[in-house]
């Protein structure tokens, strides 16, 4: 157990939805929930989750801690924002699944080998190590991501689809040396690690 | 000087080389033509995308998009800012509603931005181009500049999610948006607005991440454009254009389907209209050629 979810437990014993309320994004809406299941039928994933945001809200609730934080419903979001959009509650449901999916992330609950845990997390050290994306690493780094025989398979598998993309200027090969990025790097590397202090701390996340 | 004038947030994928450099030869393309001044917001970062959340979390994410903003407001004092990619303006419009609905966290927000010697005020305002097509210049605003009718295209408005969802275009609706439409018969062509596909998601970054499951979205996305006569599906979003259109020889490998549907940017449709060429057009751009916009934009 991670030391930051030891200390989330014994703070918030019983009581997950002050726990949610506190440290996950829109977490204080959750209690808003009214049961209508319209998220769990707007979800365009809704045949592969385990559980939609309506039974996550209610599991909240119940102080189903263990079950909602090893959920793979949270990284099932496409972003769509069909669920939000649609809830007559209006609560930020696209959010606050986002915002489980990072506490279960960083308290380290979330399931293991999660494709979209592993590439998101991919797309963000990837964005903010220039300050700008680079479209071929991410790409490279994520077929590669199970080792070198089964990441050779995978890149032959697009290489029709990449060669197409190089032709038509959308690909370009010498991003592997660097690609795009922003001037003043030191001064956004600096803004995110501030940021990532002022957050942890509220959170809990420091050890 | 320019009819008007605004701060650019082209975003990663519409740099040079990069996986949607077409929508940005394009929107350069339709901007001479309209009288828009569009000035890159300095030394611009990346707005951490929706895919951000899990590694990035709230305010890291927030912080680096005031990065933009207090840029923008230095330099560029007064202008909107206007993003032709759909994640970058939901992210940062995201940004900009929670700071301004919240003075803790834009005080915190002002903490990490002093690590780099920034510093944002407050009161960006942002907006999509085709926000800024729409109510700053108007559907007949947007016809002045026509050299060529689109007559004869028929053409599936795919609006998907990002530009539709949560923020939209002021007066549209989410379930069936009307605006992209509208754009095609303002240019002429021929607009399928039976096609019930218009908003369903992409699959956005989970393209990658579960191939399987999002190939089934975009199977439905050009089933449905096949289904209804269309012979090019147009959008204003670059994940859109690159996963509805990039993925369609896979689907067709392993479902043997035979897709060969061109996916093209309002921009370029609006650039063949205004007489532009199929390279100012970026038509070189497409995976898929758009024969007929090609055509036309040869004629």
């Amino acid at each position: 157990m991670t030391t930051a979810n030891q200390t989330a437990v014994e703070r918030y014993r019983n009581n997950f939805l002050k726990e949610v309320e506190a440290n996950v994004e829109e977490g204080h809406m959750v209690k808003m929930c009214m049961q209508c299941g319209v998220c769990a039928g707007s979800c365009p994933l809704g045949p592969h989750w385990t559980h939609s945001p309506q039974k996550i809200f209610m599991m909240i609730r119940a102080g189903k801690r263990d079950e909602v934080l090893g959920s793979d419903s949270m990284f099932m979001c496409t972003s769509c924002y069909n669920c939000m959009v649609r809830c007559p509650r209006q609560l930020p449901i696209t959010h606050i699944m986002h915002g489980l999916a990072n506490y279960a992330h960083r308290l380290g609950l979330a399931p293991k080998g999660q494709p979209t845990r592993d590439f998101a997390t991919l797309f963000w050290n990837n964005a903010i190590k220039k300050g700008r994306v680079n479209e071929l690493m991410l790409t490279l780094r994520h077929y590669f991501r199970g080792g070198l025989v089964s990441g050779i398979k995978e890149a032959l598998g697009m290489q029709s689809v990449g060669l197409g993309l190089f032709l038509a200027k959308r690909l370009n090969p010498m991003e592997i040396f660097g690609g795009h990025g922003v001037k003043d790097l030191k001064g956004f590397h600096a803004i995110i690690a501030k940021a990532k202090e002022i957050e942890d701390r509220k959170k809990g996340f420091t050890s | 000087m320019a009819k008007k004038e605004y701060a650019f947030y082209p975003g990663c994928s519409s740099q040079l080389k990069a996986s949607a450099s077409n929508y940005l030869v394009s929107t350069n393309s339709i901007c001479k033509s309209l009288d828009i001044k569009l000035t890159e917001i300095p030394d611009w970062n990346c707005c951490g995308a929706s895919v951000g959340y899990c590694e990035g979390g709230e305010l890291p994410r927030i912080a680096i998009n005031a990065r933009n903003f207090a840029q923008a407001e230095t330099h560029l004092p007064g202008q909107d800012i206007v993003a032709t990619c759909a994640a970058c303006w939901l992210s940062a419009r995201e940004s900009q509603e929670r700071l301004d609905g919240s003075a803790q966290l834009l005080k915190e927000t002002n903490e990490a931005l002093a690590a780099a010697g920034l510093h944002y005020n407050g009161g960006a305002n942002v907006r999509h181009m085709v926000e800024v097509l729409i109510e700053d210049f108007g559907y007949d605003g947007l016809k002045a500049p026509m050299k060529k009718s689109l007559e004869g295209l028929k053409i599936a408005g795919y609006v998907g999610c990002q530009t539709n969802r949560p923020f939209g275009i002021d007066g549209e609706s989410f379930e069936n948006p009307m605006y992209l439409d509208k754009m095609v018969e303002t240019l002429g062509g021929e607009a399928l607005s039976k096609y019930e596909q218009k908003v369903t998601c992409c699959g956005g970054a989970l393209a990658f991440s579960e191939p399987e499951k999002s190939q089934k979205q975009i199977r439905d996305i050009v089933e449905s454009a096949y289904d209804h006569g269309a012979e090019m599906i147009v959008t204003p979003c670059p994940l859109c254009q690159a996963n509805v259109e990039v993925y369609q020889s896979e689907i067709n490998k392993k479902q043997g389907t035979k897709f060969n549907m061109p996916v093209v940017y309002y921009s370029q449709l609006m650039t063949v209209a205004y007489g532009g060429s199929a390279k100012d057009a970026a038509l070189d751009g497409q995976l898929i050629k758009a024969e007929k916009l090609e055509k036309i934009a040869g004629k």
